[in-house]
């Protein structure tokens, strides 16, 4: 099992024959993703890597019956190309392109919330992104730019605001031994269509993820939000680590989403809330496997003794207060 | 792109809202010259991005162009945290009967424009968000937009007098016009000051652009300080890179923001001090490196250089032709350490090694090995 991508996901390429999007259509396909079409407007009729090109994403959708979209298209283009994937039923939309204004992100997003249904944090369409590397579920289907090679089928859902540190962690439990049922990118803009509070609710439901490691990093309180959603609704175990310890106020690092102000998003308070949640949080990145092992071997050995009694549902409950539950201090301090 | 307190005005005044008559001057003689002809009692600003001018002196009345010249002298000689005072603004002063606070703000967590709103103005925002945060209004601005009636019965609830609610519900409407057209992420009034006549204007201005819509803002260009920038920044900026200048001495090159901060984080974990973040993003070319190398050689403080690369979209074979590249066309006098994994790893480890040059793959050890090599630098 997986989350959102997987052996069935019949992929359509938005910005397909562009430098990024040419090249990573070939990794997709090479990877074993099943690439049904691309769509560059004007470019109709042609193909790219033996994939047909089409004008629109309608047109696209009607031909080839995709169910999800990629888009690599520059970023003046990139709301437009969410709003054509979701007017035309495409069910999962990522974007890859960055440099989006956050008031067209911000467009895009509604369109997409509003065709779902608010309060329905299961349903389609999603988006995933700006600004972010994609997903993959190892052996089965990759979305986007993570690299295939350093995944492997396994336990472990991993959530994650950046790109690269995301496939040194992934490298890393993958060198370990632990292996992911899907790893998802959800970007590090201001504005994101899908946040940890999703990706955790579907790995949280996902029967095959035995346990979950998020990457945070530095700006906005998505990571407190997310502690405090762990804290009361995720039963599998959770590490955590958060990127920008080091990061001066008021520097934009990078990200446009990556800037401390006014005192809130820093690191020490995002780590000060996994902790105060029970959420183990990992110093540097290369701790990460070996916390997640220690927590996926206790799980297992406790659901095995305690499989004679009870349905296993109900053992993942009594784990968790094995931490002690301090007041949540980032909760209090924090301002909106 | 944050605004100084002029241009932000010139925005404003774009969008109609009221702001009073002034101009930037860059000596005390154009000061003089604004000041006559705006005629009167004016008010001599420092233009610096810091909270506190009027405190660090840099906010001054002048009765007469003569004074004005003086004032203007004063405060352009001063440095205010940190910042040299290039310019101050010269505008028309007024009387203030009462000052409010209004701003416009981008909620990343609703996905939507928060207008907050004070009946205390003229103090830090922050601070009163401190010590009375009961007294700050706060209402989302709907998908569709803000209604006119929606603007009045805001500002009724803090402007005992309808009049001004109304004349304030104005400047509201046009402030949202202003945030939204021109792509800001904070568009803020403080103090939004009422007049003993009545009046209510913008005393202030303080913008935040968002970069990322600058293909659609061709004016914006003439409003970045290209005087501030150092010429690290200037050619970060030039080549698409993401560069902070820190304390420290050892140079980092990364491709991802996520992993540059990683990174360091991990320098000073093991006991060294990054002396930059640098990005230099998604699909890098071969002269992106190069670009960067530039910039961290720039940096007299760095003793050793790491790149720490993990190829996705960005190929490792690109960063090490242009490793390659710069080093051709001028030799480092420090350390370098290169880390690279990820795409095309195998292709960039023979560029390497054909020009001598080896690479690890573990960022652990390339962290520890750039900060010993630093430490023989120092030693």
């Amino acid at each position: 099992m997986s989350v959102l991508i997987d052996k069935n996901t019949r992929l359509i390429v938005q910005g397909i024959t562009g430098r990024d999007g040419a090249f990573h259509t070939q990794q997709m396909i090479e990877y074993g993703t099943k690439v049904v079409g691309g769509v560059t407007p004007g470019k109709g009729g042609g193909t790219m890597h033996d994939v047909p090109v089409f004008d629109s994403v309608a047109e696209a959708v009607e031909k080839t019956r995709a169910n999800t979209s990629v888009i690599y298209v520059p970023a003046a283009f990139a709301a437009d190309a969410i709003h054509e994937a979701a007017d035309a039923g495409i069910a999962l939309i990522v974007c890859i392109t960055e440099g989006l204004p956050v008031r067209d992100t911000l467009g895009a997003f509604h369109r997409v919330l509003s065709l779902r249904g608010a309060n329905n944090p299961l349903g389609k369409p999603r988006l995933i992104g700006p600004n972010c590397p994609g997903l993959i579920t190892p052996g089965q289907a990759k979305v986007g730019i993570l690299p295939g090679q350093i995944v492997a089928p396994g336990p472990v859902g991993v959530v994650s605001k950046s790109g690269t540190l995301t496939y040194e962690v992934v490298k890393q439990l993958t060198d370990r031994g632990l292996g992911q049922t899907t790893c998802i990118g959800i970007g590090g803009d201001p504005v994101i269509g899908t946040d940890f509070i999703d990706a955790l609710t579907l790995f949280e439901a996902d029967p095959k993820t035995e346990g979950i490691v998020l990457m945070g990093e530095i700006g906005g309180n998505a990571e407190e939000q997310a502690a405090e959603f762990i804290r009361k609704r995720v039963t599998k175990p959770v590490v955590a680590f958060v990127a920008g310890q080091t990061a001066p106020p008021g520097k934009r690092m990078g990200h446009a989403g990556a800037i401390i102000s006014g005192g809130t998003g820093t690191a020490g308070e995002k780590m000060a809330a996994f902790e105060a949640a029970g959420v183990p949080v990992a110093r540097i990145p290369s701790e990460i496997p070996e916390l997640m092992a220690e927590l996926l071997q206790r799980r297992r050995t406790r659901r095995k003794n305690g499989a004679a009694k009870a349905k296993p549902a109900k053992k993942a409950a009594p784990k968790k207060p094995a931490k002690v539950m301090k007041p949540a201090r980032g909760a209090a301090k924090r301002k909106k | 792109m944050n605004l100084h307190e002029y241009q932000g005005k010139e925005l404003f005044a774009r969008f109609g809202l009221p702001v009073l008559p002034g101009q930037v001057a860059a000596t005390p003689e154009e000061a003089r010259d604004v000041a006559a002809s705006i005629g009167g009692l004016v008010v001599i600003k420092a233009q610096v991005q810091a909270g506190g001018r009027g405190k660090a002196g840099g906010v001054k009345l002048a009765r007469t162009p003569e004074e004005a010249f003086e004032k203007a002298r004063d405060i352009l000689a001063l440095t205010i945290k940190g910042l040299p005072v290039r310019r101050v603004l010269v505008a028309q002063a007024a009387d203030i009967a009462k000052e409010y606070y209004l701003s416009i703000v981008m909620d990343r967590e609703k996905k939507a424009p928060l207008i907050m709103l004070s009946a205390e103005g003229g103090v830090e925002i922050e601070e009163v968000a401190r010590t009375a945060p009961e007294k700050i209004i706060r209402q989302h601005i709907a998908l569709d937009g803000l209604r006119p009636y929606q603007a009045r019965n805001l500002m009724a609830k803090v402007f005992p007098d309808y009049r001004q609610a109304a004349q304030a519900a104005d400047v509201l409407l046009k402030l949202y016009r202003v945030f939204q057209e021109g792509d800001c992420s904070l568009a803020e009034i403080n103090p939004l000051a009422v007049t003993p006549e009545g009046r209510v204007i913008a005393l202030d201005a303080k913008v935040i652009l968002d970069d990322n819509a600058d293909f659609r803002h061709m004016d914006w260009e003439h409003w970045r300080d290209a005087e501030d920038e150092t010429m690290g920044q200037k050619l970060a900026r030039e080549k698409g890179l993401s560069y902070v200048r820190l304390e420290g001495d050892i140079g980092c090159v990364v491709n991802g923001a996520g992993l540059a901060m990683a990174t360091m984080d991990l320098i000073k974990h093991y006991g060294g001090e990054p002396a930059n973040f640098l990005d230099i993003g998604g699909s890098s070319n071969p002269e992106k490196v190069t670009a960067a190398l530039k910039i961290i050689t720039g940096d007299s403080h760095v003793r050793a250089i790491l790149f720490n690369i993990f190829g996705g979209i960005t190929r490792c074979d690109d960063v090490a032709n242009g490793i390659v590249t710069s080093l051709k066309e001028s030799p480092l006098s420090v350390p370098l350490v290169i880390r690279l994994t990820g795409t095309n790893e195998d292709k960039a480890r023979q560029i390497l090694s054909d020009f001598g040059l080896g690479a690890t793959t573990s960022m652990d050890e390339a962290v520890r090995m750039v900060i010993a090599r630093a430490q023989e630098v120092n030693a």
